[in-house]
């Protein structure tokens, strides 16, 4: 005992380990024997010591012993692995729905798109006519509902995401679940409202190109969603940048680009529009949709360009990828920050 | 059982942390003492990882598990304020949390969710519940699973005397079972009857950490309110 007392009468110096090591003396009664029912349970998953850590265990090899020095990892990882994580995902996912379809916007929206969709389609006796209309419309609303819905959502969330982040499953299936819930969600709401009046009234290719577009710009925009809303931590603000993220990607774009084409008519440009396109789901889907309906002879020569290249079989393949990395970069960079964001 | 080495966190250029350095072993029950934002909170998180620390490390029964997840499994967390999805109810709440964590414990310990009668509100939303039974949601879920390390955030704020003393019976009972359990509170009388040992916690900094007794050895006092007072009062003055 007389230990405890030296270490509380002397200088305070933070940090100093010496104050655990005396302390360490007088508690080890405390320590759990080998054969301890924790110790035997105690399944941990490898985790590589960073280098700063390292540094400072090292740090410690200069003070007194009595530091109490972490077996080698291959030890402490010994067992089989959890089983916990295997059908986390699934659990969680189920949960997210769940929440989602109860709120009933959702719901709505689908009325929404359904009303929308069948009500163009009756406009004219053209079903083709139907398909432009349409597509002008899910171009702007589906990227908007779908960013402004996964935004709210998470911070609506931020209780459950909280009581999820202290139980035993990795931060990342707590993100992914979302994302997984939100996409299935809104993937539902397209089929639905965009599908069922698209199956009806134009059963043809470019009526699928429509539909997979329109997917694809929820799912891409429900990734962009979740990048904003984890990197910011005000409410407000992060449903502000999500609504500026689809004003610049519904509009400001498409003005930056033609600006761009108009200070640089003199040279020669459609190669670079490909990029451009390429740099804008929203443009990209237009784009891919329009060349189905075969009335890309009024884009001009870039049009041409673009119907030689993304009118193939490559080009459909090109914009598929384009589209997947659009949903899955903004998802693994909000993965990222989500490891390390305090709660 | 658990140990941290120089656990340092700031929020911008508040310091919650500065080298924390303890080792806690189980059979211990720990007070977390200090004033408010000193960084008791900011302690507890990083041990469940909900906050991430700038440097340092972590060490529960031999493993690293900064930025690990699967050893949450071992800890039963009671966090100060009870946060859940509004439109769940009671019962949906707790089937989820055991759904969740399926395969990641032994048996269940309902003994609080049998003496908080909690089947009574299983139907109510969660929006619905007083603070007070939103706490008894948290404490049932913190014992739920039998973990080997409870952390306790103001346990007994905002229960009702009767709900309080079954809370600190059955703390008193996990702490025979040989758990490390560490508390925070402001109710010192609560932790001079759960506790064994004091961490005084201070600008985040480790004033002190020494078993209650010696501590009231030290200064002469029968009470944990009286010696911390002392204490305070020495420091104030050197």
């Amino acid at each position: 005992m007389k230990t405890t007392e030296t270490t509380f009468d002397e200088p305070k110096i933070p940090g100093h380990p010496r104050r655990i090591d005396t302390f360490a003396v007088t508690h080890s009664q405390g320590e759990p024997e080998p054969g301890d029912a924790i110790a035997e349970t105690a399944q941990f998953q490898p985790y590589t010591v960073p280098e700063r850590i390292q540094r400072d265990h090292d740090l410690h090899d200069r003070q007194p012993a009595a530091v109490h020095r972490p077996p080698a990892f291959a030890e402490a990882s010994a067992g089989k692995p959890s089983t916990v994580h295997r059908n986390s995902m699934l659990r969680i996912v189920k949960y997210v729905l769940y929440d989602i379809l109860q709120n009933r916007i959702v719901i709505g929206y689908t009325l929404f798109l359904l009303a929308v969709s069948l009500g163009l389609f009756n406009l004219s006796d053209d079903p083709t006519k139907g398909l432009v209309s349409l597509l002008n419309i899910a171009l702007i609303v589906t990227p908007l509902v779908s960013i402004v819905f996964a935004t709210i959502h998470f911070y609506n969330s931020y209780e459950f995401i909280e009581l999820l982040a202290a139980q035993p499953i990795r931060r990342s299936v707590i993100v992914w679940s979302q994302f997984f819930g939100l996409a299935l969600a809104l993937t539902l709401a397209v089929l639905i409202g965009i599908g069922v009046p698209v199956a009806i009234y134009a059963p043809n290719a470019t009526g699928l190109s429509l539909l997979v577009a329109a997917v694809g710009l929820s799912v891409v925009f429900v990734s962009v969603a979740l990048l904003a809303s984890v990197a910011t931590r005000d409410k407000a603000k992060g449903i502000g940048v999500a609504l500026l993220l689809w004003f610049y990607f519904a509009l400001l774009y498409d003005a930056l680009v033609l600006f761009l084409m108009f200070a640089f008519a003199d040279y020669p440009l459609e190669k670079a529009m490909l990029a451009f396109v390429s740099l804008n789901p929203i443009d990209l889907a237009r784009v891919v949709v329009l060349l189905q309906m075969d009335i890309s002879a009024l884009m001009g020569y870039t049009g041409a360009l673009f119907r030689e290249f993304l009118g193939t079989g490559w080009g459909i393949a090109f914009a598929t990828a384009v589209l997947l990395l659009w949903a899955s970069v903004p998802m693994l960079l909000a993965v990222r920050i989500f490891r390390r964001k305090d709660l | 059982m658990l140990e941290s080495t120089h656990l340092t966190k700031s929020f911008g250029k508040m310091k919650a942390l500065d080298g924390v350095s303890v080792r806690m072993n189980a059979g211990q029950a720990i007070s977390l003492v200090g004033p408010n934002g000193s960084g008791k909170t900011t302690f507890l998180k990083c041990l469940l990882g909900l906050v991430i620390p700038d440097s340092g490390d972590i060490v529960l029964n031999g493993a690293h598990i900064l930025g690990g997840w699967d050893y949450r499994r071992h800890i039963g967390y009671m966090p100060q304020i009870g946060r859940y999805p509004d439109n769940m109810r009671v019962g949906q709440v707790f089937d989820m949390v055991k759904e969740i964590r399926r395969g990641a414990f032994e048996h269940l310990d309902d003994d609080l969710m049998r003496a908080f009668e909690v089947e009574k509100f299983a139907h109510k939303t969660m929006r619905t519940l007083s603070g007070g039974t939103r706490q008894k949601v948290s404490a049932c879920l913190a014992f739920l699973f039998d973990p080997a390390v409870l952390i306790l955030d103001e346990p007994t704020a905002g229960l009702d005397p009767v709900s309080s003393e079954i809370l600190k019976e059955k703390v008193l009972s996990e702490k025979a079972k040989g758990k490390l359990i560490l508390v925070t509170s402001h109710i010192l009388s609560d932790l001079d009857e759960l506790t064994t040992d004091v961490m005084y916690i201070i600008e985040g900094k480790l004033q002190f950490y020494q078993p209650i007794e010696q501590l009231k050895a030290r200064t002469g006092e029968e009470k944990l309110n009286r010696a911390l007072a002392q204490v305070m009062k020495q420091n104030a003055a050197a």
